[in-house]
């Protein structure tokens, strides 16, 4: 383990939180055609850390992904991430229909490290096979992915994100329709993840789920907190980031906070 | 016994038919193949769109005497620029855009082929002339043949998660541009070899009919590939025999034992799901 740090963001929840820098985004402005979606973005995401990110649709959530992937140059600032940096788009987006298996979904994480003439080999199998084991599925791997449950499917796209042994690990809202016991087993998945050293960045809409994490970025066309849950969870960071109407939930001892629309923008 | 074993036997000893049958299964494979690639990543359209644009760079090339391949190649360079720049126009939506540019080209293709100067030969470029074929043209449907094979196998992986996830095409470290490129540049190449055999109408269905019939019968890429160049072999041979004996044009023969087996099949399919539903709800 690296020195301990000592900025105020590195007093952590207690998860070994002290692992080096994966992602650094300083100062970073980020949008299309000119335009800024998102600007003021600075954040240090570190090894075996699961940080959520807040925000409305269109608040520049998946813009941010887009960034940290090098999918789009910043308009200003800069974003440093690593080379391997797997994905967890939503599943609705992939093709239900389309003719592959779940050990297919996996065996795409091997293309980028072979050479390009090369199809993947009894090794690769191999590895897709022991990822789909390791998030639970090893049973389901020749299942078609589009017979699979969501909460399956999101686990096969993470495994795929393993086969590519991903150190950085973007989730674009994984628990979006999912079922309690679906989503308590993608959570126990991601503990797991972050606890072997892997740094987790979630795109979710749940307040209070992301207060168990390490880290909470909260977007709204603009940064507008980054720390440990407790010291940005607050009622005017939330307001901010929702853009004013938050409801309180009356729930036992749990301070649930929703925002109060929860209208479908587009996705910049 | 001994006259189906004739009546099968017989087109064979004809050099003419023995090219066609060489021809057809060339194309079979090639197209079976690709066609596959083409129907899951939905760009049947886009093949169609190709295959009639390139008609005026074919008449073009028989009117001044010029190779076939080189018009169609011309006629397919004009039709992708034309498409991508009425693809650019702001207020009109891409797929009218394209609509508008390829209809455009075939109507330009047709006028031209009606001309007094245009040789005979018209009905050669719109149906193909399959039992026309040199040895020429079966050489460079064999190369065709091998360079799909090939191309599709190492590229296997990669249409694969482009048609899979295109957005995520990136982070797996794939260029979705690439892997778009390669294919549209494949299915160039296919209709370029195949549209003098089985001519500019009907190259497209033996593209888009097999590997949509073989869509509806697996459910993994591979046996579907499989099932889709035997669907293709099988119907272009069973189309060739249909033209002999019942005297029809070959390249229509062979489409038409292609739109009936993709429909046999979407029926059996059909009567199948409808009856385990039925099954489902009583029992």
């Amino acid at each position: 383990m690296p020195e301990p740090a000592t900025s105020s963001a590195d007093r952590g929840a207690g998860e070994p939180n002290g692992g080096p820098v994966l992602v650094r985004a300083v100062g970073l402005a980020i949008g299309y055609g000119g335009r800024a979606v998102l600007t003021d973005v600075s954040f240090e995401l570190r090894a075996g850390q699961r940080v959520g990110v807040l925000g409305p649709n269109g608040g520049g959530k998946t813009t941010l992904f887009r960034a940290v992937l090098g999918e789009i140059e910043p308009l200003a600032g800069r974003v440093e991430s690593p080379q391997r940096c797997g994905v967890v788009p939503q599943t609705e987006r992939s093709r239900l229909d389309f003719p592959v298996s779940a050990l297919d979904v996996a065996l795409m994480g091997a293309v980028s490290g072979s050479p390009w003439w090369r199809r993947p080999g009894r090794a690769e199998r191999g590895r897709a096979r022991d990822a789909l084991a390791a998030v639970g599925l090893a049973d389901r791997a020749d299942t078609t992915f589009g017979d699979l449950s969501g909460g399956q499917r999101q686990r096969v796209l993470v495994a795929r994100a393993l086969v590519q042994d991903a150190h950085v690990i973007l989730l674009d809202e994984p628990f979006s329709g999912l079922d309690a016991t679906s989503t308590e087993r993608l959570e126990g998945l991601l503990a797991r993840l972050a606890a072997e050293g892997r740094a987790l960045l979630v795109a979710s809409h749940d307040v209070e789920q992301v207060q168990g994490w390490d880290r909470v970025l909260c977007l709204n066309g603009r940064q507008i907190a980054y720390g440990p849950p407790p010291e940005v969870l607050t009622r005017d960071v939330l307001e901010a980031t929702y853009g004013g109407a938050i409801v309180e939930l009356p729930c036992g001892g749990g301070r649930g906070v929703l925002p109060a629309h929860h209208h479908h923008h587009d996705h910049g | 016994m001994s006259s189906v074993w004739h009546a099968l036997a017989d087109p064979w000893s004809q050099q003419i038919m023995r090219r066609a049958f060489a021809e057809v299964v060339l194309l079979g494979v090639a197209g079976g193949a690709l066609g596959c690639w083409i129907v899951v990543h939905n760009l049947s359209y886009s093949a169609e769109s190709l295959a009639h644009a390139l008609l005026p760079g074919l008449v073009l090339a028989a009117l001044l005497g010029l190779p076939l391949l080189l018009g169609g190649a011309a006629g397919i360079v004009v039709a992708a620029l034309a498409v991508a720049l009425a693809g650019r126009a702001p207020e009109v939506g891409r797929d009218t855009a394209v609509a508008v540019v390829i209809t455009g080209l075939f109507g330009l293709g047709v006028l031209l082929a009606l001309s007094p100067a245009t040789p005979p030969g018209l009905q050669g470029l719109l149906f193909g002339d399959v039992l026309g074929v040199a040895d020429g043209d079966l050489l460079l449907s064999a190369a065709l043949a091998a360079i799909v094979l090939a191309a599709l196998w190492v590229l296997h992986g990669r249409l694969l998660i482009v048609g899979f996830d295109r957005l995520s095409a990136g982070g797996l470290g794939v260029g979705a541009t690439f892997v778009d490129a390669a294919l549209l540049g494949l299915l160039a190449l296919a209709l370029l070899v195949a549209v003098q055999g089985l001519g500019n109408l009907l190259v497209v269905a033996v593209l888009i009919a097999p590997a949509a019939s073989a869509r509806r019968l697996c459910r993994r890429m591979a046996p579907m590939i499989a099932l889709s160049i035997a669907i293709a072999v099988a119907s272009g041979l069973g189309g060739l025999y249909l033209s002999y004996y019942a005297k029809t044009a070959a390249g229509a023969s062979i489409a038409a034992v292609l739109v009936v087996a993709y429909l046999a099949i979407g029926l059996e399919r059909g009567v199948r799901e409808s009856w385990l539903r039925r099954a489902a709800a009583t029992g």
